[in-house]
């Protein structure tokens, strides 16, 4: 397999825009991360693209407003980690050689309320079990009991993300919020509150990748390797748990992530102590917390600790989702992933301003994206 | 043409894995055993998700008890269901686990504890256009 690298990324800002289209969204998130890359459109041979809620064909659609230059597109879904999903295979096509050049895509317009994760007369919503916080509420409940966590432990992550998201002219949410506001927002799913759940959102992200022994040829002033990767969906693991409708399923926790973490580290002979900047899925709060355990970031029992110290917060010595997060930045499902690599690209390059963590001196990033049906770890380096 | 004749509304289990009886004291959850490596799971399969085999699957009647294994409170009301109310996974006593609510108590944090003992029960809980009634379980406590 040949080593691959980032050139370029770009996004259209997350946010609420009824009045544009998927295409006005898709165009100026591949614009910006084309001349962020020095890679001309032509000169992309495949792209692969992470969406949800589209209808068929819609990777197509967005990517032929750059040129119809013949090029397959691919369209990838995996929930809320589709684009991940994209970059990963996009970086298989040309670490293996078939392709030298590849665009990754995310993009999503999504409509104001709660997600719905099945039909409306399923067993699911009928038991009013449907409702997407839950599965997080469960695990949050379980984990206060085990480790003494408190609510405000998990509030104040959304806390920590919005002071990040403020920094960020891309994010849904430019504004900070305190403990009191998050604490005091509508209770959802205990303890998960209004402001402990990310948004729906509007939104575009892109990346362009190229094979590293073909990138001298751009004018890319710099570039991060493609170190290592993992993905997966979870094993079977507890009595009972299977896929018929209304079994339970919701035990999802950290096993899957710590596996797949375990192989991404290895695949880029790092350690999680090597790991200078994290993006992890935090749909809600209890994510970065969960999710800072199940990557060995922290040790089991330690994340809701170590955000409440501040360890996870850019100055921190474990920072994680500085760009806002799902929580700040926004969740337009499919294009989130490709925007976690936008952000670690923003900071292995030095470039992310006032969110720049450990003095623009950060080599490793790690990122974790979920979807309903599995888990993408990336790992770059500088 | 011959005439399309009226069906009579009938009584549906909401899930596949609720077997109803002559009374609601008789419903039951049916699970299936896979006789290959004897992991137990709630309704019927045909490939055992722990050992991939395809069996066989024995059918069993599940307990109609269980331990409380994780639980929420959840606050944002679904057009079935009025909030606050008790989302849950249930451990049934002998294998299999459950996606439920627990109801008949006050849905407070402080109400519900890990392990806490739970009984099913199964009643009504919805209708379709041509009249058809579904019934779905839900544990109390015990």
């Amino acid at each position: 397999m040949r080593e691959v690298v980032v050139l370029g990324a770009g996004l259209h800002r997350f946010g609420r825009f009824p009045d544009k289209s998927l295409q006005d969204l898709g165009r100026e998130a591949i614009k910006n991360a084309l001349e962020d890359s020095g890679v001309p459109f032509p000169d992309i041979e495949v792209a692969y693209v992470g969406r949800v809620l589209a209808g068929m064909g819609a990777g197509l659609n967005v990517v032929s407003e750059m040129g119809q230059t013949g090029i397959p597109v691919i369209n990838i879904e995996m929930a809320c980690g589709s684009s991940t999903s994209a970059f990963r295979e996009a970086y298989l096509s040309v670490a293996s050689g078939i392709y030298d050049t590849a665009l990754v895509v995310g993009f999503e317009k999504m409509q104001r309320g709660m997600l719905q994760i099945s039909e409306g007369t399923s067993f699911q919503s009928v038991m009013g079990l449907a409702v997407m916080p839950a599965s997080y509420a469960l695990q949050a409940q379980r984990y206060m009991a085990d480790y003494g966590a408190t609510p405000e432990m998990f509030a104040q992550v959304s806390v920590k993300s919005h002071k990040a998201g403020a920094l960020n002219p891309y994010a849904q949410y430019q504004k900070e919020t305190t403990l009191e506001e998050v604490m005091a927002s509508r209770m959802i799913a205990d303890p998960i509150t209004l402001l402990q759940c990310s948004p729906t959102t509007d939104g575009a992200s892109a990346v362009v990748i190229c094979a590293a022994e073909k990138s001298a040829k751009y004018a890319a002033k710099r570039q991060m390797t493609v170190a290592g990767w993992a993905t997966g969906s979870g094993r079977y693991e507890r009595k009972g748990e299977g896929n018929a409708e209304g079994e339970a399923d919701a035990e999802t926790g950290s096993s899957e992530v710590e596996r797949l973490s375990k192989q991404a580290y290895e695949r880029a002979g790092i350690g999680p102590e090597d790991v200078d900047v994290t993006q992890v899925h935090d749909a809600f709060s209890p994510g970065e917390i969960f999710m800072a355990e199940g990557l060995g970031l922290v040790p089991k029992g330690e994340g809701a600790r170590a955000v409440w110290e501040g360890r996870t917060e850019i100055s921190g010595d474990i920072p994680i989702n500085t760009d806002g997060g799902l929580l700040s930045r926004g969740h337009p499902i499919g294009a989130t992933g490709a925007a976690m690599v936008t952000e670690i690209f923003r900071q292995l390059t030095g470039e992310a301003g006032p969110r720049q963590v450990k003095g623009g001196k950060a080599r490793v990033g790690l990122i974790h994206n979920a979807g309903i049906g599995g888990v993408n770890i990336l790992v770059f380096k500088r | 043409m011959a005439e399309a004749t009226a069906v009579a509304p009938e009584l549906r289990p909401l899930v596949p894995h609720l077997t109803l009886g002559a009374t609601r004291e008789e419903d039951y959850l049916n699970g299936s055993v896979c006789k290959n490596c004897g992991t137990k799971y709630v309704g019927p399969r045909l490939f055992c998700g722990k050992c991939s085999s395809a069996g066989p699957f024995e059918t069993v009647k599940l307990a109609s008890t269980g331990e409380l294994h994780v639980f929420t409170i959840i606050h944002q009301a679904t057009p079935y269901v009025e909030a606050p109310y008790i989302a849950a996974i249930v451990d049934l006593d002998g294998g299999g686990s459950v996606n439920t609510n627990i109801v008949g108590i006050e849905p407070k944090p402080e109400n519900l504890k890990f392990g806490m003992k739970l009984k099913m029960f199964t009643e009504k809980v919805s209708e379709d256009k041509e009249g058809n009634s579904y019934v779905a379980y839900r544990f109390t406590p015990a």
